[in-house]
Formats: structure tokens, sequence, C-alpha cells
């Protein structure tokens, strides 16, 4: 065998990326049609809820799944983001041109203190001290009452476009979520697995060998943590867009374990592992909630069978199934 | 304003304790068995309750404590042979999510056994008196607890320093495998250790119920805290927890009483500020 | 000539224990220099000083003449220095093809250094074919036997043709047949290379290196070519008797 029948070999292989994209193209253009083909208003509001949790737990895969960085305080960013877009609403401009860049970008910004500082711990510190900086972004949110409303939640003045009221309709918010989720999953799977995403592999599997192999790798850990911080925050935009209001809750250490959960549920090593766990922690969430308020035991047991017998998640799963039907084996 | 401070500062050094005796079990279960208990919060919520039923039965306070700290003991130990020593040779992030998952189970279990409703467990007759110190009166209670704390740190410390159980459970720190090499039931002494820490929380549920109240969601708000002290105080360090303790619960106490807005922030902060200082003097890469 | 690698006065202590105490070391270009030494004898300090992983608690190192004392390992191996690990660090989820391909990509970083597909994927079919692991391209590193592992280990750090190579125990816990096989493709390796090992197999120690250095409870205790260790007396006691 030579290099050049390796490398004809290597690219013979079926196109991931195209087959991954089809299926999620698909789904895409099934929802885009959805709402003419009678979807019911509430069925749209749950999509809408499940596209920016999908989003905000891709935006995580990337530090958790991707990198190994587990964060424990994604949902500042979430948070921050979603106070931004209301904060600038009211005392700037709310036309969306405004608003919504600007508050992805008050997110980023402190990505990158927090990042800065938090990288420079790992493990178990690492997730204690997102913590320790998310709960911080809580405690302002919930105190500071003159700027955030204080433990009220502050109320979004609804989005303008050069003056006009727009999204004020349930279908039109619908779609804009589905436009902006497929611009933001499509930009998040080109990083991922682009070259940037495989040295973020690389220092998930063994940072000192990256370290030996000339690899600046502080640097790539904060770029993924912002990456992951802006797209946490479009999806808090988003979310604060929805629901015309937002709570100090949204950046509270559970809704960081929420996303967390999400991402494992689903699968921290898929890329779509997020955007199934999402779905069905949501959906569960919905469900069971009608039947009883006992949902912190559900997922607490949904948490130890996940890592006991599932570790890889849905996706996991189902790609070992996947395999086993096709021989391949393990 | 000097009786404010003395009795704030009471209040920060009965806190402190309640929070030692949390760091503490945290703290050893860390040290020796490499593992970070999440559902330790649960374990004092559940010593509290567990203490609130055996007060109700028998208006015996010395019951509840018993019943407190030997089931906290027990749910522990058998949390720990069913499924936790297997994930000894896991990550930590595994065992994070497990013991959360327990946290969670145990905190909605309690909530269908127990109710939402706040309970208390009041003081024995035989503390409630009041103490007068500097012209004020203190409740008995509150300085037997922080006179508990002390003596139990003390304790701890001497049995980890002094005796070969101590000697044993420093070496297992050290190396887990050389010691159970040397022929120790390593298995039996983790579970004991983990028994020891669960039963610790229980204690402290149960003896802080008079002060705290039992009620759902108080697992997870000790857990945070408790997590903070350990962390500032160092993982696996005992005396480290005490100090740390002291430092968290006074600053807690004294944050609320004077500027309540700032307080969670400036101890999230802390421990922040901690956590970096640390990681600033090691700059060195460990390769395992 | 100016040293490779020269450590002046090095020491580590940890607090009051004393890891290393005044070393000096040379390596010249295109040698072989080996160090050696009992258990403890501070050979693993002295290494990961020298590869940047910890700093020194006094002395220089310096790199090609230059002091890099403190340097971080990336800012090493952007002076051309590589290195092994002792126990393997690759990237256990990828495959071999993907282990390479990160050694190799580093070299082509940053907006006028970019490479394209056919000429990275050329580069490391050649680094793999030169290591005897084309054939494992597809193989999940985590599913390699334990001395094709090392191989691997071994072709991470020469994919980019490094200047200075630092090998850590290169055979530990190899079969013979595995150890000849690696000692062979070290001899192989071109003289613009430079390489400072650190190992215990004696053998390999006599066959590859040029001069050889013995450290013992942190400090040196000789330092010359393989002839004048083998027939140093202080060197045979402190291994007790070991055959040299």
């Amino acid at each position: 065998m030579t290099v050049a029948d390796v490398i004809v070999q290597r690219r013979s292989k079926p196109f991931v990326a195209l087959r991954l994209w089809s299926v999620l193209g698909l789904m895409i253009a099934a929802f885009a049609a959805a709402p003419f083909l009678g979807m019911p208003q509430f069925v749209q509001a749950l999509v809408i809820e499940i596209l920016v949790f999908s989003l905000l737990a891709l935006s995580l895969n990337v530090l958790l799944g991707y990198t190994g960085l587990v964060s424990f305080g994604h949902a500042a960013f979430f948070g921050i983001a979603g106070y931004a877009v209301g904060i600038i609403a009211i005392h700037i401009s709310t036309d969306i041109l405004v608003t919504f860049p600007l508050a992805v970008l008050v997110a980023a910004l402190c990505a990158v203190p927090i990042g800065w500082l938090s990288i420079r711990l790992s493990g178990f510190y690492f997730l204690m001290i997102t913590f320790a900086f998310a709960q911080m972004v809580f405690v302002a949110a919930f105190r500071w009452k003159p700027v955030t409303g204080g433990s009220d939640g502050l109320i979004v003045p609804g989005a303008t476009l050069f003056g006009a009221p727009i999204l004020g309709s349930r279908e039109s918010f619908y779609f804009f979520v589905l436009a902006v989720f497929t611009v933001c999953a499509a930009l998040l799977y080109a990083v991922v697995t682009s070259r940037f995403g495989r040295t973020l592999v690389g220092i998930r599997e063994s940072t000192p060998r990256m370290r030996a192999l000339g690899y600046n790798v502080r640097r790539y850990k904060l770029a993924a943590f912002v990456v992951g911080a802006t797209f946490g925050g479009v999806a808090g935009v988003l979310n604060s867009l929805f629901n015309l209001f937002i709570a100090p809750e949204s950046a509270h250490w559970t809704q960081s374990a929420l996303v967390l959960v999400m991402v494992l549920i689903g699968g921290a090593g898929y890329f779509v592992g997020p955007i199934i766990g999402a779905t069905i922690v949501l959906l569960l969430q919905h469900w069971l909630s009608s039947y009883t308020e006992y949902w912190g035991l559900v997922l607490g047991i949904l948490f130890i069978v996940l890592i006991t017998g599932a570790r890889e998640g849905i996706a996991g799963l189902v790609m070992q199934g996947w395999s086993h039907l096709r021989g391949k084996g393990p | 304003m000097l009786d404010f401070l003395i009795a704030q500062t009471l209040n920060g050094l009965v806190y402190s304790m309640l929070l030692f005796l949390l760091a503490l079990g945290l703290s050893l279960t860390f040290g020796m068995l490499r593992v970070i208990n999440l559902a330790h919060g649960a374990f004092y919520l559940m010593g509290a309750y567990f203490g609130l039923t055996a007060w109700n039965l028998t208006h015996s306070f010395w019951a509840a404590i018993i019943v407190a700290t030997a089931g906290a003991a027990i749910v522990g130990m058998l949390l720990e042979r069913s499924w936790l020593q297997r994930f000894y040779v896991r990550n930590e992030l595994d065992q994070v999510i497990l013991t959360f998952g327990f946290a969670l189970v145990f905190a909605d279990i309690m909530k269908m056994l127990w109710g939402k409703d706040i309970h208390s467990i009041p003081v024995p007759p035989l503390l409630s008196g009041a103490v007068q110190i500097a012209g004020t009166y203190f409740p008995a209670y509150r300085l037997i607890l922080v006179g508990v704390g002390v003596a139990l740190f003390v304790a701890t410390w001497l049995a980890i320093e002094r005796t070969r159980t101590g000697a044993l459970i420093r070496a297992s720190v050290a190396d887990r495998v050389m010691v159970s090499g040397l022929g120790f039931n390593i298995r039996l002494l983790f579970t004991y250790v983990f028994g020891f820490g669960t039963a610790i929380a229980g204690l402290a549920g149960v003896l802080g119920a008079p002060i705290t109240g039992i009620y759902p969601g108080l697992d997870f708000e000790v857990l945070i805290t408790t997590l903070i002290v350990v962390v500032v105080g160092g993982l696996g360090n005992i005396s480290g927890a005490f100090w740390a303790a002291l430092l968290i619960g006074l600053a807690e106490t004294y944050g609320k009483a004077l500027y309540p807005a700032a307080a969670s922030f400036i101890i999230f902060g802390l421990m922040a500020a901690v956590l970096l200082i640390r990681a600033w003097g090691r700059d060195e890469e460990d390769v395992e | 000539m100016t040293a490779a690698v020269r450590t002046s006065r090095v020491s580590k202590s940890y607090g009051a224990f004393v890891a290393l105490k005044d070393v000096d070391l040379s390596v010249e270009p295109g040698e072989r220099r080996a160090i050696i030494g009992p258990n403890g004898a501070g050979k693993s300090t002295l290494f990961s000083i020298i590869a940047g992983q910890k700093p020194p608690t006094s002395g220089s190192i310096f790199i090609d003449g230059a002091d890099m004392t403190g340097a971080r390992p990336d800012q090493l191996w952007a002076r051309g220095l590589s290195r092994t690990f002792q126990r393997n660090q690759l990237f256990q989820n990828l495959t071999v093809w993907e282990n390479v391909e990160l050694a190799c990509a580093a070299h082509h970083r940053g907006l006028f250094k970019s490479v394209s597909r056919d000429a990275l994927d050329d580069e490391i079919g050649g680094v793999l074919e030169r290591v005897n692991l084309l054939g494992s391209h597809d193989v999940r590193v985590a599913n390699m036997a334990y001395g094709e592992q090392r191989q691997l280990e071994l072709a991470l750090a020469l994919a980019g043709r490094p200047r200075i190579l630092l090998l850590d125990e290169p055979t530990a816990g190899m079969s013979p047949a595995e150890t000849q096989a690696m000692l062979r493709m070290m001899i192989a390796l071109p003289r613009e290379i430079t390489i400072l090992i650190v190992e215990h197999d004696m053998d390999v120690v006599f066959s590859l290196a040029d001069r050889v250095m013995v450290l013992n409870l942190g400090e040196v205790l000789a330092d010359g070519t393989v002839r004048e260790i083998q027939s140093n007396k202080n060197v045979s006691e402190v291994y007790m008797g070991k055959a040299l």
C-alpha cells in the first residue's frame, strides 16, 4: 500500500456532512412547511422553545463535547445576552438590527475576561469557577433592580425594523427562529469540522500532547469559550424576544445544569446530540409537568441511568445500534 | 452597635460550624475516595427530616440526633456500596453527574415523604436557656453548637493525624493501590469513610434544624455554600475546611446583615478569587 | 559550536525535597545524548524542565544558545524542539491518521502558512510510511497494541522534522522484539536531528548514545562517553552490580 493508495481510499469514503445535512435539511424544510399545513400555535411555541434551547445546547457542546471543558456556568451568557437585548431596547433602540447584534456582542465581550480567567483551571475547579461567575451574573441580575428589574424580571420591548414593529405574530417569530437556528447550526458545524474544530478535539483528547506539538492551548480554549458564549448569547436574544420578558433565573445554575443535561442526554460527542437532548428534555418537561411535580426525580433518574449505562447519550446509543445492525461491532 | 456585632459574630460562628461539619464530610470523601459527592447537601436535609420524624415520635432531641446520624450513615453506605463503588475508576465528571442525579432523586423523595411545608425541631429544654455574655443574652444552644464544631474539628484532626486508622486514611489518599496491596480491606474502609461523611452531614442537619429550619431546597442551598468552603479550604484538607468554613460563614453572615444586596456576589467572587490565586501559583503542567 | 541544548546549574526543589541540584548538561548539535540513573535520580524532572513542562527553581536552559528558561512547551516547539512522553499521550479516540494530521497541521497554522489538502495528506502519508504505520491509518488509537502506540508517539514527535528530539524512556514497557525495532528506528534517524534520551534500558543506551550523563539523587554522578561511563566504578556501584 502506498501513500497514494491510502489517500484515494480516504477520499472515497462517503461524505459524512452530506448525509447529516440532507437529513437536517429535510427536517428544517418540514418544519418550514408545517405552519402552512395547519401546525397549531401551541406546537409552534414548543418548536420555538426547542430550537432556542437546541441552539444553547449546541453552543455549550463546543466547549463540552469538542474541547472537553465542562462548564457549569453557560447560562450566564444566555442571561447576559437576554438582559442586554432588553436593556438596549429600553434605553437605546428597539430596532432589531441594533439590539440583536449588540446583545450578542455584549455576551461575547463578557466571555473574554470570564473565559480568560476560567481556562486557567481545569476539571472540577473549572466547573466551580464557571459556576461562580454564572452565579455572580445571577446575583447581579437579581439585585440590580434599577437596571435589570431585580427579582421581578425585565419586560423586553417588542422588536422593530426601521421603526415598524416586526415579529409580532407567533408565526413570523417561528420562521425567524427557524432561519436563525439554521444559520447558526450551519456556522457551528463549519466551526467544529474545520481545522480549528479538530484542534479543539485534540485538546480534549490530550492537552499535554497538543502543547508539545506546538499549539498555544490557552488561546484555543479561550476561542472555544467565546464561540460557545456567542452562540449561547444568540439563544438568549431569541429567548428574550420571544417571551418579551427575561428573569434572573435564566442565568441561574439550575439553567446551566439543564443545558448540561440536554447535551449529555443527547450525546456530547456528536454534533446533533445537543439537538436531540434539548428536544427530549423539553418534551419530557412539558409532558411530565402536567402529570407530576416531581420533575427533579425524573431528571435525576435520567442522569443516573445515562451516566451508568449510556455514557455517549442517545446519539451514541443510536450509533452503536446502527453499527451492530451493519455487522461492524463496537 | 456592639451588641449587633457580637450577635452577628455568634450567628456567623454557628453557621460556620454547621458548614464545617458539612465540609468535613465532603472534603474527607474527596481526599480519600477522590469523589465529589454532590448529593452531600441531600444528606444534611435527610438528617434533618429523620430527626424530625424521630422527634415527632419520641419528643426526644437525643433520639432525633441518633436517628438522624445513623440514618444518614446507613443511606450513605448503601449508596456507596450499591452504586458509587463502580465509579471510582471513572473520571470526575461522571461522578459529579451521578451524585448530582442522586441529589435530585433524594430531593424529590424527601418532598414526597415529608411534604413541602417548613418544619423545625425545637431546641431541647436542657439546652434552651440563655447565657449572658458582655451584657447581652445568647441562646445556649448556639454556643453549644460552636463548641461541638470545634470539638469535632480537634477530634477528627487528632484521629487522622495521630491514630493508625488515620494513618491508613492518609496513606490511602496518597496511594490507594499500594495500601490495598498491603492487605487492608480498602473497599470496607472507603465505605466507612463515606458513611462517616454522610453521617456528620446528617448530624449537622439535625443540629442545625432548630436554627435553619427544614424545607425542600435547603439541600441545594447548603450544598452550594459547602462547595465554596471546600474549594476555598482545599479539597481533602481538614484544617483548611475549618478555617474556610469560618471565613465563609462569618463573611456570609456579616454580608447578609450589612450588605444584603452584595453578600452572595462577594462570596462567589471570593471563591473565584481563591481558585485563581491558587492556580496562578501552580503554573506547572503535570502529565499523568 | 553552540550547544543545541545546554542547562546551566539547573536545580529543582519541591519544598524541602531537592530533586535536582546544579545540573550542567550540554548536548552538541547532531549528538545522541543519554541521561541515565537509578529510580528517583531526577531524570524525569530534568527532562520535564528541558521540555518546558516545569520551570526550574534556579538555573537556566539554553536552546541553540537562546535563553529559554521557563518557556512553554509550545514555545520550545517553535524553536524546533519535539518530545515524546513516557506514558503515551496520544489522541485515543482518533485514528492514527487523525493523530498525525494534528501533528503535521501544527506547522501550517496562520494565514500565510496554509497548505493545500493534497500537500498535507502527502505529508501525513509520508510520516506514517516512515514509521511503518501506513497500514493502520484508519485504526482508532485506543484499539492499537502498546508497541504500535509507542511507534505512533515517536511519529508524532518526528512529524514536524524537529531539530532537537527529546525521548522520554521510549522503550518503556516494550518486549525485546519491540525494543529492537524502536532502537533500529532511532539509530536510523538523520544526524540533522539532535537526540536527548532518558532511558533505563542499558543496551539501548550504549547502542545509541555518543555521550552519557549519569544522575544520582539529583546530582551529576558522571558525564562522558559510553566507554568512560562503562568503566566508571562509581556508576556501577550506584547501579549495584548491574552488568554494564
